[in-house]
């Protein structure tokens, strides 16, 4: 019985959709699918559990003292409020022609917040200034991760066949390799001391893990009915790709991404701890810590207020990541 | 069952070749005269010169100079360090132990705090506990490891006094006296696994305990300590196995800075050394060294998983 009773529901469903006999061809409509509109910045922030929108906070931050640092070099040429990262403030300076009143180790005050280090430099401007490095490291690395490890992942997810054999064979071996000190051979032995080139390296192999992560969705999307659907109808398979597939697996990869950022900033701070990164005096948070940490018994907080800065960093980019990662999982699973 | 690790095995080889062959050319593919890199811009004894182009046959081609490297390395013969004289094995045999020594007490701290964090984690599940202690692993993977370490060393050396802030007594000089020296760093290096490991522990029981054997346990009576440790906490430690051994890996890279920091003379500390002192030949042989012990422990992991699981085991 209920096998009928389901039959003649289906047969009336049919005869409604088929009735062509009442409705003219021209009228026929292309089904639009829905779209849910896009959610403007400020709503995803709304909808931020407070730690993660703090965290968003204490990143926006950063990139605007960053960017106000490099604005106070580059284009006022040090005339914004702020002091030279570099010039020693007990010695002689060229700009005034006097010599300095500053003392090393001072402790924080209103003209110096975060007080002076051990050369007798101003540690806020340095740690600005610092904070730029990181900037510069986790933006080019990350660049370079998402854009060719997020195509090769998408593409090889997508195609298949014996190009993924061979390319996650490869990725393999090179995820086999212990990163850091890969990174340290290859920074010594060709001696590099440019942020771009030190950036460009480190995003160089953080190529592998990006690739595993676009493949490992791009393989999921790749089943989806509205792939099967669109080669169904004959669609070349780049515009698929394009079209398809990276705006699927890029959600996802970006909040890996966050992640990955925050892991290559503390790479970048291990490698100027060890003074294997950009030339000094250039500050950076690592090299910042590393200078400090030799007059830890006298004054703890030059080391404290760089190494703060690096793990709160480290902390907001996991927990905006985190939150991403999660909202990106629900938007997949409601595909 | 054979298939699978003669299919680990075929890749481990694959990635062994892999991995010497990009150490060999990160040094071969040297822009200007390799001797010139080795002897720096000093002065030089006379004859050195056409004794390194020997030693390294930089006459032959790329691919027979790799070959030979290869097969003296495999013989355990990386080369003398063109500073101190001092061959390459020899140095890496002797700072072994220490590094050895830091990974095996750190990996032992680790566990020590993850299982019952994580444990307590998957009981409390939920309950602010719980929340204390995911916020806590948050946080724990958020600290740099030297950032850690000098945390270590300013709250134990520089305020109460009672460790030394850095050197190393060997183990041959006493146990104490090495604990001493050994313990910051091992705890410095400890943090980050500590946090992956009670992760891992707390997700894996929380499935754990949604078996029926469990259930019947408690009907059984069983107090729920007892069924925690005893029956729930060996199934749940399988991928804990794992994740162990990549971190001995991990480690084996972790220990540069840590080592630096407390001027152990370990592995990476002499890898530091020698870039200060741009030994090549020293920093390709700890190189080669530390990454073929890294791909040979994950392959001893992914074998030791296959036996392990049977559910790898009969795929």
């Amino acid at each position: 019985m209920a096998t009928t009773e389901f039959d003649d529901a289906q047969n009336a469903e049919i005869v409604s959709l088929t009735g062509g006999d009442t409705t003219p061809q021209d009228e026929f409509v292309v089904p639009q699918g829905v779209k849910p509109p896009r959610k403007s910045v400020w709503a995803v922030f709304k909808e931020m559990p407070i730690l993660v929108k703090l965290s968003t906070i204490w990143l926006v931050v950063l990139l605007l003292s960053a960017l106000y640092a490099q604005l106070d070099v580059r284009v006022f040429h040090g005339s914004l409020p702020l002091a030279d990262p570099n010039l020693q403030l007990n010695g002689f300076n060229p700009k005034t022609g006097e010599f300095g009143t500053g003392a090393v180790l001072e402790s924080p005050s209103w003209q110096h917040p975060l007080g002076t280090d051990a050369l007798a430099r101003d540690t806020f401007s340095r740690a600005l200034h610092g904070t730029y490095v990181s900037v510069i490291v986790a933006v080019v690395s990350v660049t370079c991760g998402v854009v060719v490890g997020g195509l090769l992942g998408s593409l090889v997810g997508f195609v298949r066949g014996k190009t993924e054999t061979g390319l996650m064979a490869m990725i393999d071996v090179l995820l086999a390799f212990p990163a850091l000190v890969l990174l340290l051979a290859l920074i010594s032995i060709f001696e590099v001391r440019d942020l771009f080139v030190i950036s460009f390296v480190i995003g160089l192999l953080s190529i592998p893990a990006y690739t595993r992560v676009s493949r490992a969705n791009s393989l999921a999307i790749s089943n989806r009915e509205f792939v099967t659907a669109a080669e169904a109808i004959g669609t070349k398979k780049w515009t698929i790709l394009r079209r398809e597939i990276i705006p699927n697996v890029l959600p996802t990869l970006l909040a890996y991404a966050m992640v990955a950022a925050a892991a290559v900033i503390v790479v970048e701070g291990t490698l100027s701890f060890l003074g294997l990164s950009v030339q000094l005096p250039t500050a950076t948070w690592g090299n910042m810590i590393n200078q400090a940490r030799r007059d830890i018994k006298v004054d703890f907080g030059q080391v404290l207020y760089p190494a703060l800065l690096l793990t709160f960093t480290v902390l907001a980019l996991n927990q905006v990541g985190d939150f991403f990662q999660r909202r990106s999982s629900h938007r997949a699973s409601s595909l | 069952m054979v298939k699978t690790i003669a299919f680990i095995l075929l890749r481990l080889i694959a990635t062994l070749l892999a991995v010497t062959f990009l150490t060999f050319a990160m040094v071969a593919l040297l822009p200007g005269d390799p001797v010139d890199t080795i002897l720096g811009t000093g002065p030089r004894p006379p004859g050195i010169e056409e004794q390194i182009r020997a030693d390294l046959h930089l006459d032959d081609p790329f691919l027979v100079r790799y070959v030979n490297w290869l097969g003296d390395a495999v013989t355990g013969d990386l080369g003398s360090s063109y500073i101190t004289d001092q061959p390459v094995a020899d140095t890496i045999s002797q700072r072994l132990p220490v590094t050895a020594q830091l990974a095996f007490m750190s990996i032992f701290i680790s566990v020590l705090v993850a299982i019952p964090v994580g444990v307590m984690g998957a009981y409390k599940q939920s309950k602010w506990q719980d929340s204390v202690s995911s916020a806590g692993v948050q946080v724990a993977l958020s600290i740099p490891n030297f950032i850690f370490g000098i945390f270590l060393i300013w709250l134990f050396a520089v305020k109460l006094g009672w460790l030394p802030a850095s050197n190393w007594n060997r183990l041959s000089d006493g146990v104490v006296p090495n604990l001493k020296t050994s313990i910051l760093p091992a705890f410095a290096l400890a943090l980050g696994q500590m946090a992956v490991f009670s992760r891992l522990i707390r997700s894996d029981m929380i499935s754990t305990l949604q078996e029926n054997y469990i259930l019947s346990a408690r009907a059984k009576g069983l107090s729920d300590r007892y069924i925690l440790f005893r029956h729930a906490l060996r199934p749940s430690s399988l991928s804990l196995m794992t994740i162990i051994g990549i971190s001995f890996g991990a480690l084996l890279g972790g220990t540069v800075v840590i080592e630096t920091l407390f001027a152990i003379p370990g592995l990476g500390f002499s890898l530091i050394n020698a870039i200060n002192g741009r030994d090549i030949l020293l920093i390709q042989g700890i190189t080669v060294f530390i990454a073929v012990m890294f791909v040979i422990i994950n392959t001893v992991v992914d074998l030791l998983y296959a036996v392990l699981d049977p559910r790898i085991r009969r795929s």
